[in-house]
Formats: structure tokens, sequence, C-alpha cells
């Protein structure tokens, strides 16, 4: 797979409404030439990303090429090596993450981590640990947009589904009034019709002013979402560009769509080309 | 043993175990936020045994206190021991356990720390206030003055009751009530998503600390005045509250309250039917009977918390 640089291409306004890049100034998150690494290995080597105020941005990649890695260096929990992390165009690399709340990012981490011996509204005050007290009106939005979580307030969380467990996670960032919400791999282990209802949420999170960076393995998904997307692979970012594009790049559909048939790839490029 | 026996022997026990209780919610605390045995929490139960020694010392009580006098000493004493017991705790977090935790040392590390940190303070006591054991300076005269379906209790134990009951509701209700409650069971949980709802990990661990030392020191006075004050008091107390924490389920609040009133009653019951040299046999046995079963406690879930 050969890098397709575009980063210098202006993101394209995606169709949903609330999906256009934001006012001239610096984006709402940037990443330069982030080196991230665990002892010997060096999980990111390099890293340019940015994501515009209101947009949806997918981080694509295989298991281990560095996506998760991004997303915990963006919310305090490593620090690297080289390399800056911008919000709002100030430097926060370096601030620990309890102290990123208050610049307004919420963190929705992989594999849920919801407090399993906590109720569903324990965990959603969690969310709000930073404000003074819990905002009535964000525990009204998360029941509008996760229903489910109402019915089961007074439940503790281990006993929740999968499918419950994601919406309480990503319903307990957003009780911290994030501008940036980060999502790592929320459709994991869930049944497709679970991973669509999840994802229609997050659009409709993000129609309400929310920008969200989202690190999935389900690339159909999350390039259906993005306005824009970045492709990793071991560390580097190979691939960047407006979602529909790598939607429909051939590399793209056989390296992360699951579509094994060769063939059919080799074709649509020869037409690209013809 | 006729029935009234019984019930004299049970309230000995409560009154026994109602101290171990709040001693082993020091423990379990602890374990709780850092799955750190802290070992020198005997040592800040010690250090509330001089606290309160210190502050009755200097107030003098007059030779026949009335009884808002007393009241006034009693409430002194305890101060004293919170204070000394809250202080020790905490300068023990900052100085002994946080520079371990900053260089992610591993837990043995910590264990060998907590036992050094014990010995030295102990030592440390023997040091400023000399080894022997010296009586509280009486805040009150000590008399019989209420009766319960026939047992009769003296002022010491009743007042030995009484805190523990309003310290046992009142630290359940901070941690389940408050928000250094929620941050407290948060980062028990999972200490790393706690941090990313903006939980500051240092700071929950140090009042978590306090918290359990202020318990400890008052836990510490009360003993001195039921018994004596002298540097290695923490010990025995200690080591049983310990095992008090590990019965009900080590980290879980409820659990060490249980555990220390559980092993209260049995010690007052070997005590009385079988003799006072196995006073300790008695209360263990229990705890390795219950380990036997239900080896993560009566009240306990996961001792290792995943990842």
């Amino acid at each position: 797979m050969s890098a397709k640089p575009s980063l210098e291409k202006r993101p394209e306004p995606g169709p949903g409404p609330g999906s256009g890049p934001g006012p001239d100034g610096p984006p709402l998150l940037e990443l330069r030439d982030l080196h991230v690494g665990y002892g010997a290995i060096e999980a990111l080597k390099g890293v340019d990303l940015e994501v515009r105020r209101g947009e949806v941005v997918a981080l694509l990649g295989a298991n281990g090429a560095g996506k998760s890695t991004t997303l915990k260096t963006v919310s305090g929990m490593l620090a690297p090596r080289s390399g800056e992390v911008l919000l709002h165009g100030e430097r926060i690399d370096g601030i620990t993450s309890h102290q990123l709340v208050r610049f307004g990012l919420g963190h929705v981490p992989e594999g849920r981590r919801v407090f399993g011996r906590m109720t569903v509204l324990e965990n959603l005050h969690m969310g709000a640990y930073r404000l003074r007290r819990p905002d009535p009106a964000d525990l009204e939005r998360v029941f509008a947009l996760f229903p489910r979580l109402h019915e089961r307030r007074r439940q503790v969380a281990g006993t929740l589904s999968g499918g419950e467990q994601q919406m309480l996670a990503i319903g307990r960032a957003l009780m911290g009034k994030p501008e940036l919400l980060l999502l790592d791999e929320p459709s994991m282990g869930l049944a497709p019709l679970i991973v669509q209802q999840i994802f229609g949420i997050l659009r409709e999170i993000n129609e309400q002013g929310t920008t969200l960076l989202l690190v999935e393995q389900n690339a159909t998904q999350a390039l259906q979402l993005a306005d824009r997307g970045y492709v990793l692979e071991t560390g580097e970012l190979v691939m960047s560009g407006p979602a529909g594009e790598l939607l429909s790049d051939p590399r793209i559909r056989a390296a992360y769509l699951g579509e094994h048939v060769e063939a059919e790839a080799e074709a649509e490029a020869e037409a690209g080309r013809g | 043993m006729t029935i009234n026996d019984i019930w004299d022997v049970f309230v000995l026990g409560m009154v026994l175990g109602s101290l171990y209780a709040v001693i082993a919610i020091g423990y379990t605390l602890v374990y709780g936020v850092l799955q750190l045995l802290n070992f020198a929490h005997s040592e800040v139960f010690m250090a509330g045994g001089f606290g309160g020694l210190i502050v009755l010392t200097l107030v003098e009580p007059v030779a026949a206190p009335s009884g808002v006098q007393s009241v006034g000493y009693v409430l002194l004493g305890m101060a004293g021991g919170a204070a000394l017991g809250g202080t020790v705790a905490y300068f023990l977090e900052k100085v002994a356990y946080r520079p371990l935790r900053r260089r992610r040392a591993p837990r043995l590390v910590f264990l060998i720390t907590a036992i050094g940190a014990s010995f030295f303070l102990y030592n440390l006591a023997g040091k400023i206030f000399g080894r022997n054991a010296v009586p509280m300076p009486s805040a009150y005269e000590n008399k019989r003055v209420l009766t319960v379906f026939g047992t009769s209790l003296n002022i010491t134990q009743l007042l030995i009751l009484g805190s523990a009951v309003v310290m046992l509701l009142g630290v359940d209700y901070v941690v389940n009530r408050t928000k250094l409650g929620s941050g407290i069971r948060a980062v028990a949980q999972d200490p790393e998503v706690a941090s990313l709802m903006g939980v500051d990990i240092d700071k929950v661990v140090s009042r978590t600390f306090v918290l359990g030392g202020l318990m400890g020191g008052v836990a510490g006075f009360l003993f001195g005045t039921n018994v004596q004050v002298f540097p290695t008091m923490g010990f025995l107390p200690g080591v049983t509250a310990f095992a008090a924490a590990v019965l009900g389920g080590i980290g879980n609040v409820r659990g060490a309250m249980l555990g220390g009133l559980l092993l209260g009653v049995v010690e007052a019951f070997t005590v009385d039917l079988v003799g006072d040299e196995w006073r300790y046999v008695g209360a263990f046995a229990v705890l390795v009977l219950v380990l036997m079963f239900r080896p993560t406690g009566i009240l306990g879930e996961r001792v290792a918390r995943a990842a």
C-alpha cells in the first residue's frame, strides 16, 4: 500500500449538517509529528493529523497500528517522545488526563470500561466529576439519546449488556460537556444491529455540535459516519482523505472492508485508471 | 453458660470488634485505591494513642471532673488522636508511598516499604516517648452507667461502641454519598478511567490515607484509654484488624465493619470459653475457615482487578 498524503487538502464538507469545517483559525485538535513509544517499541512514528470543529474524523487501521496509542496520547494517558498535541491551538501534551477534561476533552475508552460496581446513574455522575455537580440538562440529553440507560439507571453497570455498556460509556463521557469526543472502537464486540444503532446516535451527537475523533476497525461503519478519515499502519499514516473517497478506494476496500475478492478490487482499480 | 453470660460476652465482643472495625476501615480503604497492604496503619493507630495522650497531658484533667468537663476531655483526646493519626497517615503516603508510585515500583516494593515504615514509626515513638506503657490521663470516672438486658457497661465501653458507630456510619456516608467517596470508588475500580473523568488520583489517594488515619487515630485514643499507650500498641490490634479487613473482603468498607465485629465477638467467646492464652487462636481459626470457603472474604468480589 503506497502512501497518499493529502494533508494539504482542506477537508471536504460532509453530507450531514453540522459537519462543515469550523471558522478560520486553528483546528480543534492537531497532532504534529507525534512520536510515542513503549520501551523499545515505537508505536507512533511521526503522526500528523487534524480535526476541525464540528467534524467527524475516523482513524482506521489494523490491530496494533497505533490507533489507541494516538487517542491515549491525546488524552494524556501517554506522553509523547516528541511532537506536539494542540487543542484549540494550544499545546496540551504533557498535561495529565485528569486536568485535560477541563479543556473539553471526552474519552470513551476501548472496551467501554464502565465502573462495573456502580449504578448507571453513578457512572453518569462520575462523567461529570470535573463539574461542581452534574448538569441535569446533560443527564436529560443522555437519557434522550439512550432511553435504555434511563430504564436501567438504578441497575449496577456490570450487569448491563455489551451494547448498553457502550451506550453508558458514551453517555458518561458526554456528562463532562466535551467539545471533542474521542471514541476508541465503539463497535468492538457488538452485534451489527447494535453497532448501527450506536453509530446512528453518534451522528446525532455530532449534529448536536460535538466533534468526534473515532478509532475503528470497522471501517465501513466509521467511514459512513465520518467526514474524513486517516489510515494508520504500524505507527505511520499511510492514507487520508474525505470519507467517501476512502470508502471507495480499492486498497481500503481490500485491506479494511474485508473484501477478499482481489480481482474485483483490481478491476475497479483498472477502471479508475482507464 | 446461661443466656445472660452469652449476652455478656457478646456485648464485650462487640466493644472489641467495633474498635477492630474502625481500624480495619483504614486497611481496606487504602487497599481499595492502591491495592496496597499498608502494614504501617497499625502505627497510625499508635500515633492516635500518643496524640490523645499528648493533648490530655497538656490539658491536665481535674481530679473529679464534672460531666461537661469529662465530655470536653474526651472530645479533646479524640481530636488529638485524630489529628496525629491523620498527620502521620498523610506524611506516610507522601513520603513513603508516593515516590514509589511515581516510579511505578512493583507491588513487593510497596509491601517492604510498608513494613519498613511500620518499624521506623514505632521505633521513632519509642525514642520520643519512651518504650514503657503509659496510662491515659483519666478524663472521667469509669463507672458502670448503663445496663442492657442485664449486662452493665462502663463509660469506656460505651464510648468505644458509640464513637465506633458514629465513625462507621460517617465513613459509609463519605464513601457512598460524597464526591470524595465517588472518587475513591472510581479509583478503586479503574484508576485510569477515573482520571479520564477528571479524578485527581494523587489527591484521592492522599485523602483516603487521611480518612483512614483520622479514624485509626481516634481508635488509638480509645484503645489507650481502655488499656494503655505504648509504641508497640498497634501491633496486635493492627494484625487483627487487618485480618478483619481480609475476612470481610478487602477493599469493601462494609465488609471491614462486618469482619471487625465478627472477629471481636469470636475473640471474646474464645477468651471466655477456652482461656485468655487462646485469645487470637479462635479469631484466626475463623479467618482461615472463612477464607477456605470464600477466598475473597465475606463481602468481597474479586481480589485482583482486571488489567
